[in-house]
Parts: C-alpha cells; sequence; structure tokens
C-alpha cells in the first residue's frame, strides 16, 4: 500500500482549500504523486483517485494525456533532448547521437544503473538558446558537445 | 525606444517585490482598484488598440468587455503561459525577470471583469518559472495587493499558479480551460466562446503572459499614450519579438510594432550567422508559413504579414540559413504536430500522421512522383475542419513550405536526394512519432 508523505499530504489539502473544484486538483496531485514515487504506475492512479476524489478511469485518462506524466519508471537523472527546429537548427541530431554514445543507450531507455533515462521531446520553450538539453528540472543551454559530456560526467560522479 | 514590458529589467532583481516597488511597481493596479471603475478601465483598453499577445491578435478591451455584466456567481481569468508554439520563448522572460509586472496586469484585468480569482497557466516544463512566479504571488499577498482585501478595499483577488504537464494543445484557450478543470486538454466547440461559458462553466477571459504585462503601462498612461506607439491605429504598443536559428544574436527584442523583418533580423539579431545567405525565415512561430528573402522588407504586424501570405503568430522569428534542406525542416515540424494532435477531430488526428508519412519518405529520398500534390491536398483537407487551430497551423505551415520552396520538395523526389545536404535525407529528424496508442 503506497502513501503520500506528510508533507506532500499537507499539500494536496492546501490544493482543495484552493481550487473551485476537486476535480481541477487532479494535474497537481499528479505532479506531486510523480515527486513521491518517481513514477505514475497504475497503483499510484488509483492511489490518486481515492485523494483526488474522482474515478481511476479518469485518472488514467489525463495521466495518458499529458507526456511529462511518467508511465514507467525513469532514472535518477532523465535526460531530455529538444528536437525541434530551433533546436534541430542548432544541432539537436548530433547532440541526441552524443548522449546515445556517452549513456551506451537509445531514446525511452535507462541506463542498466539507473542512473540515466534518455527521451527526446518537443517545443522546451528556449529556442534562442539552442541546443536545448532538460535535465529533471533544469534546461541546460547551447550546450556543446564537450558540455553534455561534462555535465554527465558530473552528474556521475555525485 | 521606449520599453514597457522589458522596462528596468536590465540589471534589476524585478522578481523581488521591493525592486519592483521601488520602480513604481503596483501604482497601476492601485490607481485601477482605488479610483476606476471597472468600466473605464475597459475603456482605457479599448483606446489602446492592444491586440491579443498569444497569436490570434483579437482586441483585448473587447474580449474584456464580453464577459456578461448582470452575471451573478464567479467569473475567472486565465492567464496563458503554456508557451509552447515552436521558435517562442518570450513570455518566459516576463515569468522569470519580471513576474510582478504580469501579476499587476491580472489584479487590473480580474478587477475590470469582475474576477476574484485568476490562473497562470504555466508550461510543465517551466519550473524555474513556475517558482519564481509562486514566489512572487506570495510577496503580493504579504503586501496585501493580492488576498481577500486588495489595496486595503473590499475586493478579493487572488492567483493560482497551474502548471500544465506537458500537452502543446492546452495553449488553445479552450483546451487550456479543460486543463484547468483537471482534464485531458481536448478543444471544446466554440460557440459558446469562454468570455460566456469558459472554466469552471463560468464567464472567463484567457489573456496571454505579455497582453496581461501590458496592461499595467495602459492603465498608468492611458490608452492614447498606448495607441501612439507602434503602428496606429491597429496595430499598436510594442512587441515582444523572439528571434532564433541562424542569426548572430538570438534572443528576445522589445520593439514597436511595424519594425520590419529585416531590421529585425540584420540590425537586431545581428545578421546571419557567419556571414552565410539568408534562405528562409518563419516570423511568427512554426504554425506560420515560411518566407523568403525577397519577403523580409515585410513590417512585423497583424495585418502587413497577413497580407504577405503568413502570420505575425506569436512574433517568434526563425531564421534559416542557405545550408539547411526545407523538405527536413518540413518532416520536423509535421512530425511536432501529429505529435500534438490531441486526436478529437478526424482530419487532424489522421491528416498530421499523413503529412509526415509523405515528408519521411520525400526526405528519405523515397518520394514519388505527384506526393507534392498529395502533400498539398491532405493540407487542405484538414484546413478548416477541425475544432481548433492545431490542424490549420499543421496545413499552413506545410503550405508554406510548398509554395516558397516547391522545386526542393520536386527535386528531393527526382533526384531522390536532396540537392542542399547532399547526403539523401540530410542529418534526418531524430524524432520517432509515437501516435497516442490511448486515444
Amino acid at each position: 500500500m503506497i502513501q503520500f508523505t506528510q508533507e506532500a499530504m499537507s499539500r494536496v489539502e492546501r490544493l482543495k482549500r484552493q481550487y473551485p473544484t476537486k476535480d481541477a486538483c487532479l494535474l497537481p496531485v499528479l505532479h506531486i504523486a510523480q515527486r513521491e514515487f518517481g513514477h505514475i504506475s497504475p497503483e499510484v492512479m488509483e492511489y490518486v483517485a481515492g485523494l483526488v476524489g474522482v474515478s481511476p478511469a479518469r485518472v488514467y485518462g489525463v495521466a495518458t494525456f499529458y507526456t511529462m506524466y511518467n508511465r514507467k519508471p525513469v532514472g535518477t537523472y532523465h535526460v531530455q533532448v529538444c528536437t525541434n527546429i530551433s533546436c534541430h537548427l542548432e544541432g539537436s541530431p548530433k547532440m541526441l547521437d552524443t548522449l546515445r554514445s556517452v549513456l551506451g543507450i537509445e531514446e525511452d531507455q535507462t541506463t542498466p544503473d539507473k542512473m540515466f533515462t534518455l527521451s527526446t521531446v518537443e517545443c522546451l520553450g528556449a529556442c534562442g538558446f539552442g541546443p536545448v538539453v532538460q535535465i529533471n528540472d533544469d534546461y541546460y543551454e547551447q550546450v556543446t558537445e564537450q558540455g553534455i559530456k561534462d555535465i554527465i560526467k558530473g552528474l556521475r560522479s555525485k | 525606444m521606449e520599453q514597457i514590458l522589458f522596462k528596468g529589467v536590465e540589471g534589476a532583481k524585478l522578481a523581488d517585490v521591493q525592486s519592483y516597488l521601488a520602480i513604481g511597481g503596483y501604482g497601476a493596479a492601485r490607481k485601477a482598484v482605488g479610483s476606476m471603475t471597472p468600466g473605464q478601465i475597459i475603456d482605457e483598453m479599448k483606446k489602446s488598440g492592444l491586440r491579443g499577445r498569444g497569436g490570434a491578435g483579437f482586441p483585448a478591451g473587447m474580449k474584456w468587455d464580453f464577459v456578461p455584466k448582470d452575471f451573478k456567481g464567479p467569473r475567472y481569468l486565465c492567464c496563458n503561459a503554456d508557451e509552447g508554439e515552436p521558435g517562442t520563448f518570450k513570455d518566459r522572460e516576463i515569468l522569470e525577470k519580471n513576474p510582478h509586472l504580469l501579476i499587476e496586469g491580472m489584479i487590473i484585468a480580474c478587477y475590470a471583469i469582475g474576477a476574484e480569482l485568476g490562473f497562470i497557466y504555466i508550461r510543465g516544463e517551466f519550473v524555474k518559472g513556475a517558482n519564481v512566479v509562486e514566489a512572487a504571488v506570495q510577496q503580493a499577498r504579504s503586501q496585501g495587493f493580492l488576498g481577500d482585501k486588495v489595496f486595503g478595499t473590499d475586493r478579493r483577488v487572488d492567483i493560482i499558479v497551474h502548471r500544465g504537464a506537458g500537452a502543446y494543445i492546452c495553449g488553445e484557450e479552450t483546451a487550456l480551460i479543460e486543463s484547468v478543470e483537471g482534464a485531458r486538454g481536448n478543444p471544446r466547440v466554440r460557440p459558446p466562446f469562454p468570455a460566456v461559458v469558459g472554466v469552471f462553466k463560468k464567464p472567463t477571459v484567457v489573456n496571454n503572459v505579455e497582453t496581461l504585462a501590458a496592461v499595467p503601462s495602459i492603465v498608468n498612461n492611458g490608452g492614447e499614450w498606448y495607441a501612439k506607439i507602434g503602428l496606429p491605429p491597429r496595430n499598436t504598443g510594442t512587441k515582444l519579438f523572439a528571434v532564433s536559428g541562424h542569426v548572430e544574436k538570438p534572443g528576445v527584442y522589445e520593439l514597436p510594432m511595424g519594425i520590419t523583418l529585416r531590421q529585425l533580423i540584420f540590425e537586431h539579431a545581428g545578421g546571419i550567422k557567419g556571414g552565410r545567405k539568408l534562405k528562409g525565415v518563419i516570423p511568427g512561430g512554426s504554425s506560420t508559413p515560411v518566407l523568403v528573402p525577397e519577403d523580409i522588407d515585410v513590417s512585423m504586424d497583424f495585418d502587413a504579414l497577413a497580407k504577405a501570405g503568413s502570420m505575425l503568430g506569436s512574433a517568434a522569428v526563425i531564421v534559416m540559413d542557405e545550408s539547411v534542406c526545407m523538405v527536413e525542416q518540413a518532416h520536423r515540424l509535421a512530425e511536432f504536430y501529429a505529435h500534438e494532435s490531441c486526436g478529437q477531430c478526424t482530419p487532424c488526428r489522421e491528416g498530421t500522421i499523413w503529412q509526415v508519412k509523405i515528408l519521411e519518405r520525400i526526405e528519405h529520398g523515397n518520394g514519388k512522383q505527384g506526393d507534392v500534390e498529395l502533400l498539398g491536398r491532405v493540407s487542405s483537407n484538414i484546413l478548416g475542419n477541425s475544432l481548433c487551430p492545431l490542424g490549420d497551423a499543421a496545413a499552413m505551415m506545410v503550405n508554406g513550405f510548398l509554395k516558397k520552396f516547391r522545386n526542393e520538395f520536386l527535386t528531393h523526389i527526382s533526384a531522390g536526394r536532396c540537392a542542399v545536404r547532399s547526403v539523401a535525407g540530410g542529418t534526418g529528424a531524430g524524432q520517432k512519432v509515437t501516435i497516442n496508442a490511448d486515444l
């Protein structure tokens, strides 16, 4: 049986007081759930449904619509390469190749030590500073080939 | 050139309320709530000529005025901070560097439309932006600018920062409303328009970040003052132009409406990188038809760009030099629209996938005779046949590339390879389209 921490639980209570309807809390509660449990499994969906007071089917519908909700486990570091046009012009295909070889995995795969998951994403909204790579919450902008190698090395030795 | 949205941003930490107050911040909201009627504010907004900065260019004052005056019950304001149109990175500048300007604009807008609650719908990836804005909201609350007694009056205005979760479609206003309500972001049938039936079925105004950030200056200086900036009477004010791609100085530039695309690229953004030649430029975000070097003396405003066969859109200028394969770019963008189509309307859901299939084979040297015509037909069959503008955007994008670079597509097909990149397929788009199996 899974359960939110006390801190997460109080955040949920606060959301329920703030929002005009209980349904509207669903997206923020799913964000909290992803922080708490790493990804949104069917078990998490049911738990969230109970917390918010909506059907598990509703949670499933929402969790599968939005790409930021991971339905599979991801590594400690989720490395996401923007592949849209401005980053593409600035060399995101090469950036992706570099990351494939540095991490030894393809897109949508996780390294065996569960440290890194590699994904491609659509426009991250930082188009003037491509190529952009998002790792967890942080944007890395105008990343060079050597730069991304150093970033990964730094994260490995953390 | 006077700056309105970026005023004081250089060097100052305006995300801190004290710095913002030091440059006269919250004076407009205090004035509006303390000494103006909602009707007076809407009048000033109308006089200003301010048109929505999200892409459609609808007059903001008129939108506010559509909210039924006699409606009993709550109304809402939604700030669209779901910045996701490829090429666009302007709102992020305001969110991260000048969040109080946005909050001040929202206080005024809420007061003018009779809303007690506003949402800032910020794209989920903007974690930093959401944190900055959330901290600014809390500062505004503790100063008494938000809360139960705004500026000591009996007015209540509060703001909820609502994070999206990775769906381009939620930048469409009715999909955004669905998403605020905790649902999948499927756009709604209009009418009824959000001003009448919006979030939680109540009257709702949805405005872009940049639109709301322009409001304090209009209240402070009057609508007539604002209407003198730019290209009156239909394209007033300053505009944030986000320039990306092959320029020496990519970035966001606040300039008056009506500067030319040439000035923007060559004077402000430093010209084409490495002294190479300009080949094509998308003037208003990925959905707007591409232009060629002969077109760039066009004025950057809603009407001139429409006349030139494109759109101002979000004023996100994507510059491409002579080394770029246009088939590859059209393919990459087509994949984006296929990925982001919500799947609700058949022409958009199926048509965008067909666009990808045809463009993929052309790009990789397997195009068939007649593919260019087929692609044009598929695009024309999407156009105007879906509930929201996503399908239209995909169609306009492809049609734009076909119109301006038709020969390049034909050459790809006849030669079976790219004449620009010398290797068939170029670098190839790294993205595989995964169509949402749950639809």
